[in-house]
């Protein structure tokens, strides 16, 4: 009689761990990747909507109207943003993405009457031609920054984190360094860029006051600055983010995404949007400022639902990035070329990976076109192309988020509230400070 | 010329006349009286006129100057001539912190001492220091010259990428990757050149060369991830 193979994976040592030994042992070298974390976190899944019913009526799914208009920028700016959707994109460099994506986005970002935002590498002349409404970011890097951009921007966005990564610089791979993006950033071409995680001339929270008055003095105070912070001590750095006059405030959780950057990062360092939403809210809330300066919220955020409990949280607006990427086609199995759905699983099978598990925009051979400044690869991405889907995805967004604005009975997405909202996790009730479905109960703060 | 009082007028009216007023009107000569430490004076010109600030400056004098002569007669604070693109700053006293820091062009002359990270993550500007610069002076930078006559201190040049230092006197230390080269008579060109341009009395064969090793510009895991 043969023996039964009897296989015991290890919780501790599961083959990921194992791999991840192996790989640290072979090189020497941490894995450096795009996109952001792969593990379960608690996030906006884990709440659901109470709409109306006997207690509060919806409106009306088709007929009464829903307003989404959106505006940001109003505590200082003489010209604040005016947006017809509270869905924004967020900030991706030219040099993570190709020319031919940043102008996708500027074109669907102007169609559905949203802003884009460029990234660290400055502004290319096509997504400024492109966009409409364009926020420029003044990054640690300062790559490409100048006062010619800052003047041609709507409004400017003082990136001090990012979700992905709160407390590191920027990384761009040599692989994508050529000689534009090498132009644009001052930089030798091919070099493995990483950039600075502490802006060059300021430090602390008073000397962020005086970067942002100096940046409002450049522009005669009419552009809104917002300030970007990756999501750690949320409700301390809003605070002082707010007291350093920003108008508006991105807070960036840990499911945001990068275009390259060490996995350790992406996995370990920060905290999940949901937890950082809520600090944020409360941050204004105890300044007395909701209201008065705007908040965005970005990190995992995929769909419409996701937006509406955003909304109802607190948040302002929320800006997408990774979401934007997969609507140009990150992790399909095809592109398109001349109408025509090209396979695209040769490129994958070279990345070691397959459509739905790619996470390798660091190496610049994105089998889309999306993360690429190779010649070749870029042209799998049409600008055409891309607007429309981008354009239809946000559009889809839109119309979920009225939907679900009106089956709570708001005629304005933005009165969307807290109450509107449970939670399926005591998890999720305790980082958003919403109770638990059918319970009253809020861990920590009430008694089941 | 035209002279304005910061003691009558904000700051921000100064900038308002120095952005709009003074291209209309052709002003080709202002007077800053009573700064006093104030911040942002004249950021964020665009235009080709003298600028003499009578008395010391605070946080970004000149910050992003494009065109602009800038000359501050006292000392100033961090980040004087920071993201300069053109045209010249000269401080007659002492710079703190990040002075020039990320300037893609222009000339920014320091007759006293700068303080800590001078020329910090530079993109192609020029910088002659009269006196010492303090620790991380010209960290990250990329492109453009900086010039000291006096002593660096520690961590001189880390990180360097394309720029070029020229170092009269003492190094305390070198940062990561950064090295001291042989002068060229290129170099000695510009060294006097630069030298001339700030009307600083010394003569080049004195300065050595600090640039990049360029070890790091590659990922590389025997660099003992000094990075
Ligand atoms: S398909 Fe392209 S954009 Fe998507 S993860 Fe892979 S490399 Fe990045």
């Amino acid at each position: 009689m043969s023996k039964k193979l009897v296989l015991e994976e290890s919780a501790g040592y599961n083959q990921k761990v194992i791999e991840y030994i192996h790989r640290a042992s072979a090189t020497g070298l941490y894995e450096i990747r795009g996109m952001g974390a792969k593990r379960h976190l608690p996030s906006f899944d884990d709440l659901v909507f109470l709409a109306g019913s006997a207690s509060r009526y919806p409106l009306e799914g088709y007929r009464e109207k829903c307003v989404t208009k959106t505006i940001l920028g109003t505590r200082f700016a003489k010209k604040p943003i005016e947006l017809e959707t509270p869905i924004t994109i967020a900030g991706m460099s030219f040099g993570a993405l190709s020319a031919n994506v940043k102008e996708a986005l500027g074109r669907a970002a102007t169609e559905v009457g949203t802003s884009t935002t460029t990234g660290d590498g400055g502004m290319t002349p096509e997504e400024r031609q492109s966009s409409k409404t364009l926020v420029y970011q003044c990054l640690p890097s300062r790559y490409g920054f100048n006062p010619d951009d800052l003047r041609k921007a709507d409004a400017i966005e003082l990136v001090i984190g990012q979700g992905a990564k709160p407390g590191g610089g920027g990384m761009l791979l040599g692989q994508k360094v050529t000689q534009r993006v090498a132009g644009m950033r001052t930089l030798p071409v091919g070099v493995d860029q990483r950039s600075a995680c502490r802006h060059p001339d300021w430090t602390g929270p008073d000397d962020l006051a005086i970067k942002i008055q100096e940046l409002r003095e450049i522009t005669d105070w009419e552009k809104p600055i917002y300030i970007k912070v990756g999501a750690t001590r949320t409700f301390n750095d809003v605070k002082l983010a707010v007291h350093a006059g920003a108008d508006v405030i991105v807070v960036d959780g840990m499911q945001g995404g990068t275009a390259a950057t060490q996995t350790v990062f992406i996995e370990h360092v920060g905290i999940p949007t949901l937890a950082a939403l809520r600090q944020a809210v409360d941050a204004l809330d105890d300044m007395n400022m909701r209201g008065k300066v705007q908040l965005i919220v970005s990190g995992g955020i995929r769909t419409g639902a996701d937006v509406a409990k955003a909304l109802a949280m607190g948040a302002d607006a929320v800006a997408i990035g990774q979401g934007i990427l997969y609507s140009l086609g990150c992790n399909s199995a095809t592109y398109v070329k001349n109408g025509e759905h090209l396979s695209a699983e040769a490129e994958y099978a070279a990345l070691n990976t397959a459509p739905g598990y790619c996470h390798h925009c660091q190496s610049g051979k994105c089998p889309v076109g999306v993360t690429t400044q190779d010649e070749i690869l870029e042209q799998r991405l049409e600008p055409l192309v891309g607007a429309k889907r981008v354009k239809n995805y946000l559009k889809t967004l839109n119309m979920e988020l009225t939907t679900v604005a009106r089956a709570c009975g708001k005629s304005n997405v933005h009165h969307l509230e807290r109450e509107d909202l449970v939670a399926l996790t005591i998890e999720a009730a305790a980082m958003a400070r919403i109770p638990l479905a059918g319970t009253d109960w809020i861990p920590g703060h009430s008694r089941f | 010329m035209e002279s304005l009082d910061l003691h009558k007028i904000s700051v921000r009216d100064l900038n308002h006349f120095l952005h709009k007023e003074a291209p209309a009107k052709g002003v080709k000569q202002v007077e800053v009286l009573n700064p006093d430490g104030a911040h942002n004076i004249a950021a964020g010109m665009d235009y080709a006129t003298t600028i003499d600030i009578q008395g010391h400056g605070g946080y970004y004098v000149g910050g992003m100057n494009k065109h602009a002569d800038i000359t501050v007669h006292g000392n100033v604070g961090w980040g004087v001539a920071e993201n300069m693109m053109s045209g010249s700053v000269r401080v007659k006293g002492f710079a703190s912190e990040s002075a020039g820091a990320s300037g893609h062009g222009g000339t920014l002359i320091i007759e006293g001492d700068a303080s800590l990270r001078c020329g910090i993550s530079m993109k192609g500007i020029d910088i002659v220091v009269g006196g010492n610069v303090g620790n991380f002076s010209c960290f990250m930078a990329q492109a453009g010259r900086l010039v000291v006559c006096g002593d660096a201190g520690d961590g001189l040049g880390d990180s360097l990428y394309e720029a070029v230092i020229y170092v009269k006197g003492k190094i305390k230390s070198l940062g990561a990757d950064a090295r001291v080269e042989e002068m060229t008579d290129a170099d000695y060109a510009a060294v006097k050149e630069l030298l001339d341009r700030a009307g600083f009395k010394h003569d080049p064969k004195e300065f050595k060369r600090v640039a990049s090793a360029k070890t790091l510009y590659n990922w590389n895991a025997d660099a003992n991830q000094e990075y």
